[in-house]
This record gives structure tokens, sequence and C-alpha cells, in this order.
């Protein structure tokens, strides 16, 4: 699509959505978000860039094959789960790191978080997949 | 023993990565592991001698009771040495028979994943273990069969092994739970214990069926044998492994093993009786009309599966005696006669035993080794073959059942089973050297070397047979209830009845052998089963099959998503609608409409107001916004009601599907109005109608409460066990993270399988 309002605006609300996407993953946990929806406004940021410009800058943009993003998803989401069981718990409990540094003050690093990582990878990666594959074709 | 399961399993994922490592020499270097494991089992016979088990058990669901428990007894011994034995031979065996083929590795990788299950089977406790390995030999059969899968009868041999024999694991899967909540335990040392409680259960008919059911078909038992001959499309040390000497006897490991729980059902042993008389006499007559090598020993093994099922049945101490050492007997000369088979067809390209003959002058040794183990067949003295036979032919004469017509068949059986050694033993090597495709010349040591270690073992087993005799009484002891009476292994046993019969059948054979061109002209009727027989049956059946999924596919799957949706809710709302209707008094709608706010009764009325619209508008585009006001409207009741994350989600997902639909939108023909106005009347009715019925169960489910809600467990603890406050999040990561583990690998399947739709179309153009 030829609009440079739109284009222009591109520019600027691709990093604002991946920011805010990054944002809705991480904070999910104590606030609204998580990585499904995460993944999902991650997504509308490389599909907004598609049709603004075209799917193979966008292809560029995301650096990695959608399909692989989503394998890679799987496959954390899979490994979060398997942290507990080298911990002898069973598979996908919740195993927690707390720790308090200067700068960031105190830390609560868990499995849970590597698992949601992982749903926001592979919805990002199925939706992108998708809808790249259908603007192609356009 | 667990690791001995398993390191076949694990050894046979880099089976194609090693093989191309290796390249000619794999073959010797896998043939380390099935001979290591062997020496391992070798090394447990003192302790299998004084009539011990050994147990391993390994939990797997604890919560379920079900563990891997494995255990190695008489007659786990007895096949857990022929399965790594033989398998030592095949591996090396098919190292140089299938030199330079370009799937070699793939073939090692289903050879060891077979290897491993069928050693699964016969070592597991749990019977829930033993059907999973059951279940797994079915499927690496499959692959070893069609291993040529470029030929069309490869495919079909293939696909009609797994059917046949995945009828009997079904079966098998159903009388082992049917048999389990029976006994309250999945153990077979269990069952054998609380045999009594299990027979006196009101489906043990239905369980005895479904268990012979899985033997007969596993074992190529009539009517179910056809199977068996058309597997021999397979490479040869498949068959010679697989279909003569391994997963055939699966069946008859399965009746062994159970014999002492059912042994007192008379519809167990009369049927077994039956189907192995019938069996044995069908496998004889059938391998007297062929000609091909292969095809006379695969008829030839129905036979003699026929055979061991028919000892088995009889149930005496005796006679499982008799059919553990027909077991060895059998695998020894059949393996060995196949891998010869293999050989001869290796070194001259001909498979026709008529083609067949002087092959002495050029491969000397290989005669050898093939008149033995023809020998052993016939049940010449002294080879080992002969005192199976007369071990065979004693228990015969001591049984009731069906007497006098058993010792007919079994005599019968025994003139075919000596014509067929003549035939395959003798025939290709002895007479004029026949001209063939290939100039013949003496096998290499690979392909020799183990039918020539299953030869000695058949002259040293038949010379000093009381070697076995610790053994063969050790077993039958846990195989049969209340045995007494030891069985002394012999080669003499002096002028009795069965002697008499063995020579007799031995003198009557050979004639017949020799007189086979007249011979066969009195079979020519039997032509007319072919046509007739079980194999006709099969493909009948699997006509029929087709065409009722064809037809309901074309019904309910006719590619129109408007059919779909259709029958889905069609479905939804006729159950949920019965179940409603049968339990309507228990059911109540409350309605209280007090406190309705303006604002959200504006919401609801806009919310129908595009719902409306979408369905009467002409304009694709429009139908898809007002759409997406539906989807807005949804999301701005769920910000009132107070579930952000929903609201977010929903708003995020309504503006992909804008996206979506406009790029579908794209491919398709401009909007026209093709439905009648019966099929409009018809789609808003269900549409009316699921609507309804979901509105009432909405407000009925208000009132209902049939358990405490876990809502409160999950806003307790969501910060006390997970370190989380929104309780959504919680429950997806953590709560219930398995399901959505489950979830985003149905997403990712789903989108995959969206991509490869989209390209098969692109492919088309």
């Amino acid at each position: 699509m030829h609009s440079i309002i739109l284009r222009t605006a591109t520019v600027f609300l691709k990093y604002l959505l991946l920011v805010f996407s990054v944002y809705l993953l991480l904070g999910g946990h104590n606030e609204p978000g998580g990585g499904f929806v995460g993944g999902l406004v991650a997504a509308s940021a490389f599909i907004l860039f598609a049709i603004a410009y075209n799917v193979e800058e966008a292809r560029k943009r995301l650096r990695i094959e959608p399909a692989v993003l989503i394998g890679i998803g799987l496959l954390t989401a899979l490994f979060s789960g398997l942290i507990p069981v080298i911990l002898n718990k069973s598979f996908l409990t919740g195993v927690w790191f707390h720790g308090h540094s200067e700068i960031f003050g105190d830390i609560h690093i868990g499995s849970p978080l590597f698992f949601d990582v992982g749903v926001y990878l592979v919805v990002l990666g199925v939706t992108v997949k998708i809808i790249f594959s259908l603007l192609e074709e356009v | 023993m667990v690791l001995a399961v398993f390191s076949l399993f694990l050894f046979s994922f880099f089976t194609p990565f090693l093989c191309r490592v290796f390249q000619k020499k794999s073959g010797w270097l896998f043939s380390l592991l099935p001979l290591s494991l062997t020496l391992y089992f070798l090394s447990q016979t003192s302790l299998i001698l004084q009539g011990q088990t050994l147990t391993h058990t390994f939990e797997w669901v604890p919560l379920l009771n079900f563990s891997f428990s494995f255990h190695l007894d008489g007659l786990s011994y007895l096949f857990a040495m022929l399965i790594c034995g033989i398998g030592t031979v095949i591996v090396f065996y098919s190292g140089s028979y299938l030199e330079g083929d370009r799937y070699l590795g793939r073939f090692f990788c289903s050879l060891f994943v077979f290897m491993g299950s069928m050693l699964g089977v016969v070592l597991s406790n749990n019977v829930l273990v033993l059907f999973v390995f059951w279940e797994l030999t079915s499927l690496s059969s499959y692959f070893l069969i069609g291993y040529n899968h470029e030929k069309k009868e490869s495919r079909y041999a293939a696909l009609q092994a797994l059917l046949v024999t995945g009828l009997g694991g079904l079966a098998l899967l159903v009388a082992v739970l049917m048999a389990g909540s029976a006994v309250g335990s999945f153990e077979i040392t269990v069952w054998v214990e609380r045999w009594q409680t299990l027979i006196s259960s009101p489906y043990i008919s239905a369980i005895v069926i479904l268990v012979l059911l899985a033997a007969f078909t596993k074992s190529a038992q009539f009517p179910f044998h056809f199977w068996l001959p058309n597997a021999m499309q397979a490479p040869t040390p498949v068959s010679a492994y697989l279909h003569s000497s391994t997963m055939v006897k699966a069946g008859i490991y399965l009746v062994a093993r159970l014999n002492p729980v059912f042994s007192e059902t008379p519809l167990w042993f009369t049927t077994i009786e039956i189907a192995g008389l019938t069996t044995m006499i069908v496998g004889a007559v059938l391998s007297f009309t062929q000609n091909q090598y292969k095809l006379v020993l695969a008829y030839m093994t129905v036979t003699a599966l026929g055979m061991i099922l028919f000892l088995l049945g009889m149930g005496t101490a005796y006679s499982v005696a008799a059919a553990l050492v027909f077991i060895l007997v059998h695998a020894l000369y059949k393996a060995a006669l196949f891998l010869i088979a293999g050989a001869v067809d290796h070194e001259t390209g001909e498979k026709d035993l008529r083609k067949l003959s002087g092959l002495r002058s050029k491969m000397p040794l290989t005669a050898i080794i093939a008149l033995v183990c023809g020998l052993s067949m016939a049940g010449v003295p002294p080879l080992f073959g002969f005192i199976g036979k007369e071990l065979f032919l004693e228990s015969t004469l001591k049984t009731q059942l069906f007497y006098p017509l058993n010792i007919w068949v079994v005599s019968f059986t025994s003139l075919f089973i000596v014509c067929a050694a003549c035939f395959t033993g003798l025939k290709p090597f002895f007479g004029k050297l026949a001209v063939t495709p290939k100039k013949p010349h003496e096998a290499p040591l690979a392909l020799y070397l183990g039918p020539l270690i299953f030869a000695v073992l058949s002259v040293g087993f038949g010379l000093y047979p009381k070697v076995l005799d610790s053994f063969v009484t050790a077993s039958v002891h846990t195989l049969v209830r209340s045995s007494s009476d030891h069985v002394h292994l012999a080669l003499w046993h002096g002028f009795n009845q069965a002697f008499f019969i063995s020579m007799t059948v031995l003198a009557v054979g050979v004639a017949f052998y020799l007189l086979r061109d007249v011979s066969l002209k009195l079979f020519k009727p039997l032509a007319i089963f072919k046509s007739l027989g079980p194999e006709k049956a099969y493909q009948i059946f699997l006509k029929i099959l087709n065409s009722v999924a064809k037809t309901q596919t074309l019904i309910l799957q006719n590619g129109f998503l408007r059919y779909y949706v259709f029958f889905i809710i069609l479905t939804a709302v006729f159950l949920c609608g019965w179940v409603v209707f049968l339990h309507q008094e228990t059911l109540q709608m409350t309605f209280n409409f007090s406190d309705i706010k303006f604002h959200e009764f504006l919401l609801v009325l806009l919310i129908i107001a595009a719902t409306l619209a979408s369905t009467v508008l002409r304009s694709r585009i429009s139908a898809i916004i007002s759409l997406g006001v539906v989807g807005y409207g949804v999301s701005v009741i769920f910000v009132i009601f107070g579930a952000p994350d929903l609201a977010m989600t929903q708003i995020v997902i309504e503006t992909l599907i804008v996206v979506l639909f406009i790029l579908v939108f794209y491919h398709l023909k401009p909007f026209q109005n093709l439905s009648s106005k019966g099929s409009k009347l018809r789609d808003a009715l269900l549409a009316l109608s699921a609507g309804a019925l979901m509105t009432f169960l909405v407000l009925a489910a208000q009132d209902v409460q049939y358990a405490e809600s876990i809502s409160p467990y999950f806003e307790q603890n969501s910060w006390l066990l997970a370190h989380g406050r929104n309780v959504v999040n919680v429950i997806l990561v953590d709560f219930r993270a398995l399901d959505t583990l489950g979830e985003i690998t149905v997403l990712a399947i789903a989108g995959l399988g969206i991509f490869i739709l989209l390209k098969l179309k692109l492919g088309k153009k």
C-alpha cells in the first residue's frame, strides 16, 4: 500500500507496539497482560509493517522465519516445564529465583516467565505465519 | 533388563547416522548390541534353571498404578534368547544382504525398534505395557514389510499386515482392560494368582475371545493366516526374523503366558485346539501348492504356528514342554532356511524352486547347512527336529479332545512338512545344475555364518537334548498349574506308537514328494478357495469400509464451510437440547433485570443490532465491520465487568480478524446471493435455536452449583504459591500450564496446517 502517512506512522508505531508487547509479557504476571496478548500485539506490529510496506520487508525485520519461531516457542515452553523436573519436582511446577540487586531492587524470576515467553513466541509465529502467507498471495 | 529393552530403542535413533559413518561395516558393528544382550540373558541362565524369576519395576505413573514392570522367567528367557540371538545373526546378515542400499540406515532403525518392542512384549509383566510394545511390533513390522515402498505389492502387504494385526491389537486392549478391571490389577503375576476371580467374571467369554483374536491375528492362525505369506514382500532377513522366528510367535507367547489363567475355561482350550488343527492342515496344503522358495516356507510357518498353538491348548505339562521345545526347534531350522533362501536368491537371482537344482557343486557349504536344516524340519533322527516331532506326536496321542481326528490331521500335516523339507532343503542343491539368471557362487561369510550356527545348534541339541531338560522343567512349572511330572528329553524313546507314526510319515512324505507333479493335480480344485478365501473377505471388507468413509465424508465434510458449521451446531443443539429436555425440572431460569445500568443496556442493544446487520448486509466489507462492532462491544462488556485481560485480547483479536477477512475476501468472487429462501430459513432457525439454548444454559447455570467453586482457591493462592497478582495469567502459566502447553501445541499445528493448505492451493495454479 502506498500511503506516506501510514508508512511514516508505521515506523514509530512498530516500535511502540513491540515495546508494549514486551511490557505486556513481562508485567503480565501481576498486571493485565501476558504472553498470549503480548504475542498478538507483537504480531500486529509486523503485520502493520507488512501492510504499509510489503511482506518481504516485514520478513526482513522479523529476521527469523515464523515457522522457526513457533518451534522455538514450543521448545521454550517445554523446557521451562522441564526445569522443575531436574529439581525433582513434577513437570511444569513453578520454580522461582528471588534475588536483590542495587539497580533493579528485588528480583523475582520464575520458570512460568519462560513458559510465558514460549506462549508469546508461538502466538507471534502462528499469527505472522498465517497472515504473511495470505498477504503473499494477494 | 529395563536397560536391555530401552538400549535397543535408544540405539535405533542413531542407526541412520552410524550407518553413514561405518558404511559396509555397519552390519557387523551393529550386531554387537544384540550379541551383548544375548550374553546378558545367557548369564541369567542359572537363575532360570533354579526356577526363579528376575523382576524389575520402574514407576511410570504411580498415581494410576501404572509401572514398567519386567520379569524374566523360563518362557521369557526362551523368547529373549531367540530375539537377541537370532537378532544378532539377522543384523549382520542384513548388512551384507542389503549392502549399499539407499535406505539401509532406515532399515536398521526399524529393525532395532522392532527388536526392542519384541523384547518388551516378552519381558513385561504389566499387560498395559505389554500392549504398548505389542502395538509397536505391528508398527515396526509395517515399516519393515513395506521397506521396498516403491513396489505396490509391498505397500499392500504392509498395510494388510498392519490392519490385521492392528485389529488384534485393539481386541487385546479391550480384553486387557476388561480383565484388568475384573481382577483389579494389570500385573500378569497377579492374574495368575487370582485366576479364579478372573474366570468367574461375567465377561469371561468376551475376554477369552478377544485375547484369542489378538493371538490368532498376530500368529497368523486361520482365518487370519493370509497376511503372513503376503508379508514375504519384505527383505528376506525380515521374513526370517519377524515372520518365522519372532513376531508371529508373539501370539503364541501370549497364549502360553495366559494359559495358567484361562486354562480352566472350556472356551479357551477348545477354540485353541480347533484353530491349531485347522491352521496346521490349511498351511500344510497351501504350502504344497507353492513354488516360490519363500512362500513354501511362509506357509510352513503358518503350519508350525498352528502346531505350537495346538500343543499349548492341550495344557498338560507334557504338551507345554513339547510346545517350548518345538518353538526352539522351529526357530532354528526355519530362520536358517529363510536365510538360505535369501542367500540362494542373492547368489543366483532365482526364486522359483522348480528352476533351482544342483547348486551343491557351486555352494557346497550352503548346501550342507540346508541339508541339515531340511532334515531337522522333516524330523529325521538324530537331529533336534526329530525330538520336537516325537514330543509333538506323543502329546497328541495322549490327549482325549478330538480323538482320533487329531491324529489324522497331525499325521497328514507331518506328511506335508516332510514334503516341504525335501522341496526347500534338498531340491535346490542336488541333481543336475540348473541355469540361473546369475552365475552362482558360494555366499559371503555374513550370509552363511548365521544358518551355520543354527544348523550346528540343531545337531547339538539333537545329540545332547539333556542340556535342555532342567530348563524345560523349570519353565513348564510356571506355565502349567499343578504340574508334578518331569519331562525328560531324549533322542531315543523306544519303539512306541509315536516312533512308528513318525517313520511312516517320513517314508510316505518322501514318496509324496517324488510324485509331487502327479499329486499336485489332486489339489487343483483347491484353487477355487483362493477366490473365496479369507483374503477375499478382507478385500471386500476394506472396499465397504472405504465406500462408507467416502459417502459420509461427502455428506458431512464436503468442502463447504457452511455445511461444517451447520452440522457442528446442529449436533451441539441436538445433544445439549436433549439433555436439557430430560432434566428440565431441575433447571430453572431466574430473571432479574433490576441491576442493569442504562449504558449496559445500550451496549447490548448495539451488539444485537450489529449482529442482525451482519446477516442482512449485501456488502462483505460492511458485514465484516458490523461483526467487528459485535466483537468490540463484547470487549467493552469485559471492561465493564472487570476482565481487562480478556478485553485486551479480544480487541487485538478483532483487529487481526478484520485484516484476515479482508485478505481472504481478496480471493473470493464478487458477492452473490446464491442461498435459496428455504436454506436461509433453515439457517436462521438453527441459529436462533442455538442462541436460545445458549442463553438458557447461561441463565440456568447461574443457579446450579454442582461443586464448590475453585475461584477462591486461585484468588488466595495466586500470590502465595505462584508469586503473581494477575490471577488469569497465573492460571494460564502456572496452575493450568499443562492445558496451555497443549493449547499452544494445537495452535502451532493449526498454523502450520493453514500454511500448508495455502501452499497446496498455490501449487494447483
